[in-house]
């Protein structure tokens, strides 16, 4: 059974009420900096009845890059997947409070779900190639989204394999079969797809675990770039990855956010015993 | 000492077991050759006294008068199967499709049990039922709109119930494949906001292409070789269909009823055994042509 319990027909006028004043009070998310690009209120997730996501309050920050840690099994997947909506693809979903991003509530029943999953490019543990050329994969996107012009395409096609440091390596066989690639190449390829329907956010569920370490490099490093004109939420298990690139961290452990806040002060000084444990490597 | 015996030991039966199982490959490929070779044999003295090229390009079956021409059965078995396979696999692709993308666990599990069933009912009821529902159905419903007159036992009628006991094969086949495809994938393509019905049109189907026509071709080659319920609904006449109300006569068909009967006349169980020889080899150019094709088409897409 597949039962969307948020949000009912009543609340979702108070939502909207809310949503409206808020925008009176600050200025548009994406024109400041510091306002948060998605905000999480009190979400709770249950799968097949089991309290996966326990009381979720957190913002992903504008332009910056989250990296979300936590053991395995806390539940950072299902955190990113119920951002894009991928989740409810499962039986027995079951969720209850709110995911704003840009103000807009993505379980809002009046909202085109493809809409919401083409603003947040996810890229996954393991590359993921469609069965078809280079190219194609990227032009993928842009012709779902009703861009038929060959020029344009082909223009696309070029600027988001260079976003993704991929096109010299592969600008003489676009049209050869994607999964012939590296595994490396191949997940730069899927943020190159990713980023050729113009997201805003980037969610990257450890995407650099299976890969070898020159090309996790890579992939960090473009992530670098990105932050400069996309939000970045990035799940990762090596604490060292989110040393080096992290704005900001989320730290959850069985399905609870423990602690979240700027880099520098949940490394250098955790509130939480927790935290603190976790990132001296008392539990993993 | 004990201990290097018993490693001796282990391996030896490994070697023992490699060996067996290769000897067992061998002797079914074996029979398949052997089967064809006897088929040949036992056909030589047709080939004998006519070309192969006059036997089976000619639509004159006179056995009393020692002409045996097999186009039209060729033709019959070739009208047939290609009816089948147009009903069946557009119907099969769409309910595969619904039952592994769409269809709620609880209908697959209701669903998936009842095409089992389906294909294990004996062609026998199918070709009563055929002959009982199908045959009138055509002849008295459907034909009359296009034809000046057919008796209903035409080679449509064989289609329609050749495609109902294929298309079980195919769903529980399809369904495999489509249930092979990982998640993920389907995951890529809705994460750049495609559509399910995008998705299932540019990934899925590409990605099962091979599958799918090497369930195709398994299911063509059961339907070249149907022989009782086809029988039962084709009208089993010698001559070459001209519209799918015509009657037809395919291979299976007329090896199936004339074998063990009018033995007497010259070079009759020849032709016969020629006919068999037909069908094998029919059988044998289909699938190698189409593992071609589906190398070919897997080495060009890297699927
Ligand atoms: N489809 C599912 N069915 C049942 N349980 C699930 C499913 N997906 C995730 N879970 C459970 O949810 C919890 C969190 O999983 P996940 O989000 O994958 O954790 P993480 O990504 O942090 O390792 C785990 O305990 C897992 O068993
Ligand atoms: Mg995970």
């Amino acid at each position: 059974m597949k039962t969307m319990k948020y949000p009912t027909e009543e609340n979702y006028y108070d939502e909207v009420l809310t949503i409206v004043n808020d925008k009176n009070k600050k200025t548009m998310p994406s024109s400041n900096s510091n306002a948060p690009h998605i905000s999480v209120r009190n979400l709770n997730v249950y799968i097949q009845r089991n309290h996966i996501l326990k009381n979720i309050n957190l913002d992903i920050p504008n332009k910056s890059i989250t990296c979300i840690i936590g053991p395995s099994g806390c539940g950072k997947t299902t955190l990113l997947k119920t951002f894009n909506r991928l989740l409810e693809r499962s039986n027995e979903i079951k969720i209850t409070g709110e995911v704003l991003v840009d103000g807009e509530n993505i379980h809002d029943p009046h909202i085109d779900i493809t809409h919401i999953r083409k603003k947040m490019g996810l890229l996954s543990q393991r590359p993921c190639p469609l069965p078809m050329s280079i190219y194609d994969n990227i032009a993928y996107g842009p012709k779902i989204h009703g861009t038929r012009n060959r020029k344009q395409l082909d223009a696309i096609v070029e600027k988001y394999l260079n976003a993704a440091g991929l096109w010299d390596e592969v600008k003489d066989r676009l049209h050869a079969p994607a999964n012939r690639l590296s595994i490396g190449q191949q997940q730069r390829l899927c943020l190159a797809r990713g980023l050729a329907v113009e997201p805003e956010v980037i969610l990257g569920d450890e995407a650099t675990s299976a890969l070898d370490p020159i090309s996790s490099k890579k992939i960090e490093e473009l992530f670098v770039q990105l932050k400069e004109e996309y939000s970045i939420a990035l799940v990762t298990h090596t604490l060292r990855q989110a040393q080096r690139i992290a704005d900001y961290i989320v730290f959850m452990y069985l399905g609870e956010v423990v602690e979240a806040g700027p880099a520098a002060e949940v490394f250098n000084n955790p509130k939480e015993k927790l935290t603190r444990e976790y990132l001296s490597g008392y539990f993993s | 000492m004990n201990k290097l015996n018993h490693t001796k030991y282990r391996i030896l039966k490994d070697i023992l077991a490699r060996n067996v199982m290769l000897g067992l490959t061998i002797f079914s490929l074996l029979l398949a050759v052997i089967i064809g070779i006897g088929l040949y044999i036992k056909s030589a003295p047709i080939l004998h006294d006519h070309s192969l090229w006059s036997l089976i390009s000619s639509s004159s079956w006179r056995p009393f008068k020692g002409e045996f021409g097999f186009l039209p059965f060729i033709m019959g078995t070739l009208w047939v199967t290609l009816i089948a396979i147009v009903i069946a696999l557009p119907l099969c692709l769409l309910s595969g499709i619904y039952l592994s993308e769409y269809a709620h666990p609880f209908v697959k599990r209701i669903v998936d049990p009842m095409i089992d069933i389906l294909a294990g009912i004996p062609p026998v009821v199918y070709g009563v039922w055929g002959a009982l529902v199908v045959v009138p159905f055509i002849g008295d419903v459907v034909a009359p709109h296009f034809v000046e007159y057919s008796s209903g036992y035409s080679v449509l009628s064989g289609g329609i119930v050749l495609a109902i006991m294929i298309i079980p094969l195919i769903i529980s086949i399809l369904t495999e494949i489509f249930a092979a495809i990982p998640k993920e994938l389907r995951d890529a393509s809705l994460s750049v906001g495609a559509t399910k019905w995008q998705t299932i049109k540019f990934v899925i189907i590409r990605k099962s292409t091979p599958g799918i026509i090497a369930a195709v071709v398994l299911a063509i080659s059961r339907a070249f070789g149907e022989t009782i319920a086809v029988l039962m609904v084709c009208g089993n006449i010698s001559q070459v269909p001209h519209s799918v109300f015509d009657s037809g006569y395919p291979l299976p068909a007329l090896i199936a009823n004339n074998y063990g009967e009018m033995m007497s006349l010259p070079l009759y169980d020849s032709a016969l055994m020629l006919a068999a020889l037909i069908l094998f080899v029919i059988i044998l150019i289909f699938n190698t042509i189409s593992r071609i094709v589906l190398v070919r088409i897997e080495r060009r897409f890297a699927l």
